[in-house]
């Protein structure tokens, strides 16, 4: 079985590109340029240098000794919050302004929850000069006001998205939206694993620099490439499915999908799609989505903004559907106690999203030989006030 | 034949309405299209509410999320039109979005429609290639004619792809745009409208986006056989009320009495 896209740009049954005729140009530019563009040595070479220049790649592979001996296993935790901006955002925005630049376009356009996916565009435009307005949800630019702020101090523009729910599903609206209105110029820079084919492929290739490393850095750690979990938490999917890239055909790692279950599965405050959502259409892609019975798509809720998105990416619905990846859902309690045991075991503060995939050891036993990697997404500056509120500090 | 391809042989130009079900109230849906029907419009759309509308602009998506807060859904808008065939007899097309269908299922979705008399569906993010090799026979089984929508970008190439599995109009796009966006047409618009004119599809052309009064509606029918108002309706039962659309239409048809 086949876990990557194919030539029509479906995994298994999940992915196309549902797609207003108005995007059509767009993205078929993309579709037609993107693998092409990629596969240019100057473009190899101008990625791989600002990843490792800019970015400060690779990020280490760091053996957690103090929370192994905790959980009586061997825990290596990615350390994607180590990179400029604080988050595995930052490689696929390299990757997609160079596209950018390649294709002609001189307009950047990004949606953002958080806002570290914005911050990660506004900082790449900055880089190349390039003109960059973020679409945000009205609610979120309310509660991630630094972020706003960064986006702002890095020239881009913020654009309130006043539709629907104001938040993260309603800005991607927005800036497809602008991308309709733009065709010629703009191009959008998706920050997840999600949106019409080929965007969930071109930001899984941008992000799978993660698990090229990994396995390198495995090597050099245990003499072996291949570990026998990969963890990572789920928003859209982008850092899991960089995590996961090298090893999806590999038999021997399994492969773990952490999905945020805010108050609890069963609460009506959650976002954990993989349980919650049914076979359906957002943002262009056939995927996994909490919706009504009726097809409208509902509001997800998880204390973690990056986690907070109503589907997930159609690598990992199809990861989900054939059981190649073990899904498992974290509350919001659950990810926040995680959270505070690392900073507390290994002096990391993580962020809130990396948190949940550090709290499947409260649920899940491994055995003491077993070798598992943990994508730690991001770091915690950025949810300083979630931890105060949260712990009263 | 369908009413749609009936209604494209007359020898007069087209006045198509879109409105979204459920707005301004739930039950309004039925005398919306009683009005406009008695009030000379050709052709309706009724807009099946979606939560996240991305080919509209904010005009129609506040009415469909008014709508929605109204509590219209697929089954409550089949509910109000199950009669709809003893008193309206011009085409009735559902405009909405493809994962309510999906939801509803896409055959079960299409045989309702058979039933209640409607003749055609626009779905603006059901890709040409996929209803071409997933849909069509479902669509064509249950004599609905699917609209596809064109733009200043599409190719000649998709344009007659398009043209060729096409069996009522072609819907137009004024211009690159969402709904609602646009104020008057610009040589740009003219020239398109010219050059798809000048293809001599099999299919007529109908204009829709940034259609909004008597100007912009004669100017579109100068060179397609028809127009589509939404946006500038929705705006006018806003402010207006559903009273006020045997005035909203005069305006429009003002020279063609
Ligand atoms: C640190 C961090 N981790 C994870 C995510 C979730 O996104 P994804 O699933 O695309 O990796 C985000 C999103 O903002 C994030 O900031």
């Amino acid at each position: 079985m086949s876990y990557n896209v194919n030539e029509k740009g479906y995994y298994g049954e999940f992915g196309g590109a549902y797609i207003p005729e108005m995007l059509y140009p767009n993205v078929e530019e993309l579709r037609q340029n993107y693998l092409k563009v990629m596969a240019e040595p100057s473009f190899k070479k101008e990625f791989n240098q600002l990843l490792k220049d800019y970015v400060g790649r690779p990020s280490p592979l760091y053996f957690a000794k103090r929370l192994s001996e905790t959980y009586n296993t061997k825990i290596y935790l990615k350390r994607e919050d180590l990179n400029h901006t604080g988050a595995h955002k930052i490689n696929n925005t390299i990757g997609q302004i160079l596209m950018a630049k390649r294709l002609g376009k001189n307009r950047i356009i990004a949606e953002t929850g958080a806002g570290q996916h914005g911050v990660a565009t506004a900082t790449v435009c900055a880089l190349m000069g390039l003109e960059c307005i973020v679409y945000m949800g009205e609610i979120d630019i309310a509660r991630q006001a630094p972020n706003v702020a960064r986006m702002k101090m890095l020239g881009a523009t913020v654009v309130p998205a006043l539709s629907g729910s104001r938040t993260l599903k309603d800005a991607t609206n927005e800036a497809i939206r602008d991308w309709i209105n733009n065709p010629v110029d703009t191009h959008y820079i998706i920050g997840s694993a999600i949106g019409p084919h080929p965007y969930p492929d071109m930001v899984t290739r941008f992000q799978s620099v993660i698990s090229e490393e990994i396995k390198w850095q495995l090597q050099e750690h245990e003499g072996r490439e291949n570990p026998d979990y990969v963890v990572a938490c789920i928003g859209g999917g982008s850092n899991a499915a960089g995590t996961y890239y090298h090893f999806l055909h590999e038999d021997d790692v399994n492969i773990i999908a952490v999905e945020a279950a805010g108050l609890g599965i069963d609460s009506g405050e959650s976002a954990a799609t993989s349980v919650l959502g049914k076979e359906g259409i957002i943002h262009g892609c056939k995927t996994l989505l909490m919706q009504t019975k009726d097809g409208q798509i509902t509001e997800p809720y998880s204390i973690s903004a990056g986690l907070d998105y109503p589907g997930v990416g159609p690598m990992h619905a199809h990861l989900a559907k054939t059981g190649r990846a073990e899904f498992m859902s974290i509350t919001d309690d659950d990810a926040m106690k995680a959270g505070l045991k690392l900073c507390q075991l290994e002096g990391i503060i993580p962020a809130i999203e990396s948190s949940h995939a550090l709290a499947i050891f409260e649920h899940k036993t491994f055995k003491p030989d077993d070798i598992i990697v943990v994508s730690l997404s991001g770091r915690g500056d950025k949810d300083l006030d979630t931890y105060i509120n949260y712990f009263k500090l | 034949m369908n009413r749609i391809q009936q209604k494209l042989q007359e020898n007069k130009k087209l006045l198509s309405i879109y409105f979204t079900a459920g707005y301004p109230n739930l039950d309004d849906t039925v005398s919306i299209i009683q009005d406009l029907e008695k009030n000379g419009v050709d052709m309706i759309e009724i807009g099946l509410p979606f939560s996240d509308p991305l080919a509209d602009g904010p005009t129609i998506q506040a009415s469909s999320t008014q709508a929605l807060k109204n509590c219209m859904t697929t089954e409550v808008l089949f509910n109000q039109l199950k009669d709809i065939r003893k008193t309206v007899q011009i085409p009735l097309i559902i405009m909405g979005y493809f994962n309510p269908m999906l939801q509803y299922g896409v055959e079960a979705f299409c045989e309702k429609c058979k039933e209640i008399g409607i003749d055609g569906l626009i779905i603006p993010d059901l890709p040409v290639d996929v209803y071409s090799e997933q849909y069509q026979s479902i669509f064509e089984k249950y004599g609905l004619i699917n609209v596809f929508l064109i733009t200043p970008q599409t190719s000649v190439e998709r344009i007659n792809f398009i043209d060729s599995i096409s069996n009522g109009f072609i819907y137009m796009v004024s211009s690159a745009s969402v709904t609602g966006s646009q104020s008057g047409f610009g040589t740009e618009q003219t020239d398109y409208f010219k050059r798809i004119a000048a293809m001599n599809l099999k299919n007529p052309q109908i204009i829709g986006f940034g259609i909004s009064d008597n100007k912009t509606f004669s100017q579109a029918t100068e060179y397609a056989k028809g127009a589509i108002i939404g946006s500038a309706f929705i705006k006018h039962l806003n402010s207006n009320g559903t009273r006020s659309i045997k005035s909203f239409l005069q305006s429009i048809l003002i020279d063609k009495k």
